[in-house]
């Protein structure tokens, strides 16, 4: 029976080492690798905790906006940070449903990983409101103003309901999940403070069998929900843009565009997360080259779709006739941030085209480099987006350049330290694989032929 | 009052499963059955009854699907009705996307507070594993011993097959196999 399926963990792991192997990393005392990415980030957070201090106090026009450009770096980051948030829903909940089995080797670390760069995304917004402290507003509450209440036809508000739903659900997904692990640390952990802090996050799992049962019912129903929910997060993100009438957002290719882009570049941070943390967690026999190819091939066809829009979206232009449409598409390839544009589609659309190859899908140096293409290309495919669609307007009087200030880019190095920072904490306190998940899944020993005649298929 | 229990420990959730199979023909009870991972089909061997919390995740999430909509319809046509860009007050497709993502997040966490409720976990409950190993590679089965037919000589000889690792007997509070 098993036969047939290629194994998915190598080594000949029983489940004790699985639950060794993937505790080792957290009962250890830190390495100096691990010091040093910390420190690194930690300064990059501070960076950036200094940035959004100054930046509040001054009032957004530390940025490098103008009447033009209203939405540029800070609004992109949103878009990358959310979209980097779709491959760990994508990774537990969808390919749950479609009963792949090599997700169990890393839901936990994507799912982590959609949880931070959700956190990350939704800074942006309310740093963006120049005035956080109001951010409240964006909540329907009873209030002295009327009451004065939300506007539920506005995409915007749509996002705040998405995106607050879409953290909420990663984090209630990842916990459940991790329930049985933090059981297991509990019974192992020598240490007492570890043995209760863990004893009171895993709620009191004993693994029952009647637990289980229950428990395997409502991971189903929360892939079901979250299924639909990661589709709908970023195609109301997409509408933030697409029920603008900016000639290059006005388009209804946006949702699933949108959608695909995100899988892409979650994907690809995965990819990048997984191979540093293989290596440096020696976990080689859990994430194999195995899991790489296959993250690979989502990576491709999704790169082919993000690939397509791109192609579609100017035959679109060309064939609508409209000439502000046609402007910006053509304004997008070759005028002043064509660089932009060019780095895009190589990044996304080119550099991907690598992994049709075996040879290059088993290189995970290869897939490495590849990943980082991805990363970039998909922050710019969200810059040009925005910034070519904004800066050359209907009226050219009104035209403007756009370029980020240092507090912007500051801005953007501390997300990226909140992001590390928090992966690495998770690194250190947290099983990065889903233990009681891959014991699952792992080869079952080899039966007398006695039983196996008498006993039918239990699944 | 307190319970005799027979505890069998298994290394294999195959082993386990059979043993289920064998000791429910003879029409032992089955107290429970501990394992590191969800077993699939054990539900099913030990006789248990599908869950019913899908009910609850449909309760749930209506409840937040169709709560939504009727706070959408009563702020934007009823408490306050504001005319944005000519659309009608209560604009059916505008209110889909927020009273969708209330259905999800009511469906999921009212099916996660209920699967804590039934199984009884929350955050500083005490738990003494029968064996610390079962949240790491151990298969146990609880059979209750209380029955007078019962005879544990006998149940072991019927466990043997299945690379029986261990039977221990223990006495637990009456219900208390948790």
């Amino acid at each position: 029976m098993a036969t047939l399926r290629p194994t998915l963990i190598t080594g000949g792991k029983v489940p004790a080492d699985v639950t060794r192997d993937v505790c080792a990393p957290m009962e250890r005392s830190p390495t100096a690798l691990w010091w040093g990415a910390f420190l690194l980030a930690s300064t990059a957070l501070i960076v950036g905790v200094v940035a959004v201090t100054y930046q509040i106090a001054m009032g957004i026009g530390t940025w490098g906006l103008n009447r033009t450009v209203g939405w540029a770096f800070d609004i992109t980051n949103f878009v990358f940070w959310v979209g980097i948030g779709h491959a760990g829903t994508l990774i537990s909940a969808v390919l749950f449903l479609f009963r792949q089995k090599w997700r169990t080797s890393v839901n936990r670390s994507a799912e982590a990983m959609t949880l931070i760069a959700v956190v990350c995304a939704g800074l942006f917004p309310v740093i963006h409101m120049g005035r956080p402290w109001l951010a409240f507003w964006m909540a329907p509450y009873p209030n002295t103003r009327g009451s004065l209440w939300v506007n539920f036809k506005s995409p915007l508000l749509w996002d705040v309901f998405g995106i607050s739903t879409y953290l909420l659900i990663s984090a209630v997904f990842w916990y459940v999940g991790l329930l049985p692990d933090l059981a297991t640390i509990r019974d192992r952990s020598k240490s007492p403070w570890r043995r209760r802090v863990a004893g009171i996050l895993s709620l009191g799992w004993n693994g029952s069998a009647r637990t289980w049962s229950r428990y395997e019912t409502v991971y189903m129903l929360l892939a079901g929900l979250a299924t639909p929910l990661v589709f709908s997060v970023h195609s109301i993100v997409s509408m933030d843009f697409a029920t603008a009438v900016i000639p290059g957002w006005h388009t209804t290719i946006f949702p699933p565009y949108f959608v695909a882009g995100a899988i892409f570049s979650g994907l690809a941070m995965v990819l990048t997360l997984m191979i540093i943390g293989r290596k440096t967690m020696q976990l080689e026999n859990y994430i194999t080259v195995g899991h790489i190819e296959s993250m690979c091939k989502l990576m491709l066809s999704m790169g082919c779709i993000v690939g397509l829009a791109y192609g579609t979206e100017f035959f679109i232009a060309a064939f609508s006739g409209n000439p502000y449409e046609q402007f910006v598409f053509l304004n997008r390839a070759l005028g002043p941030f064509s660089w932009a544009y060019w780095t895009m589609v190589s990044c996304n659309v080119l550099v991907p085209q690598l992994l049709w190859f075996r040879f290059f899908r088993r290189n995970i140096a290869v897939v490495f480099v590849i990943s980082i293409f991805v990363n970039i290309g998909m922050w710019f495919e969200r810059f040009v987006i925005i910034v070519t669609s904004l800066h050359r307007d209907f009226l050219p009087s009104s035209w403007a350049d756009y370029a980020p200030t240092s507090i912007e880019i500051a801005t953007l190095a501390g997300s990226f330290g909140l992001f590390f920072t928090c992966f690495l904490l998770f690194c250190r306190f947290f099983p990065v694989i889903a233990m009681a998940e891959v014991k699952g899944v792992l080869e079952k020993p080899r039966r007398a032929p006695k039983q196996d005649s008498e006993q039918g298929d239990a699944a | 009052m307190s319970d005799r229990v027979l505890l069998a420990t298994f290394e294999h959730e195959e082993d386990l499963l059979d043993a289920v199979r064998e000791v429910r023909r003879a029409g032992h009870k089955i107290l429970d059955a501990f394992t590191p991972y969800a077993v699939h089909g054990l539900d099913r061997a030990m006789g248990l009854r599908p869950s019913r919390l899908t009910w609850v995740c449909f309760i749930c999430g209506m409840t937040g699907a169709l709560g939504m909509l009727w706070f959408e319809y009563w702020v934007g046509a009823l408490a306050w009705a504001v005319d944005v860009g000519g659309k009608p007050w209560n604009s059916l497709p505008s209110n889909v996307p927020v009273a969708f993502e209330t259905a999800v997040l009511l469906a999921g966490f009212g099916s996660v507070f209920a699967l804590l409720g039934v199984c009884r976990l929350f955050p500083g409950k005490q738990v003494r594993p029968l064996l610390e190993r079962v949240t790491d590679d151990r298969f146990v089965l609880v059979l209750d011993q209380t029955d007078a037919q019962f005879s544990a000589t006998q149940v072991e000889a019927m466990l043997r097959p299945f690379n029986l690792l261990e039977l221990e007997e223990r006495v637990v509070a009456a219900g208390g196999v948790e």
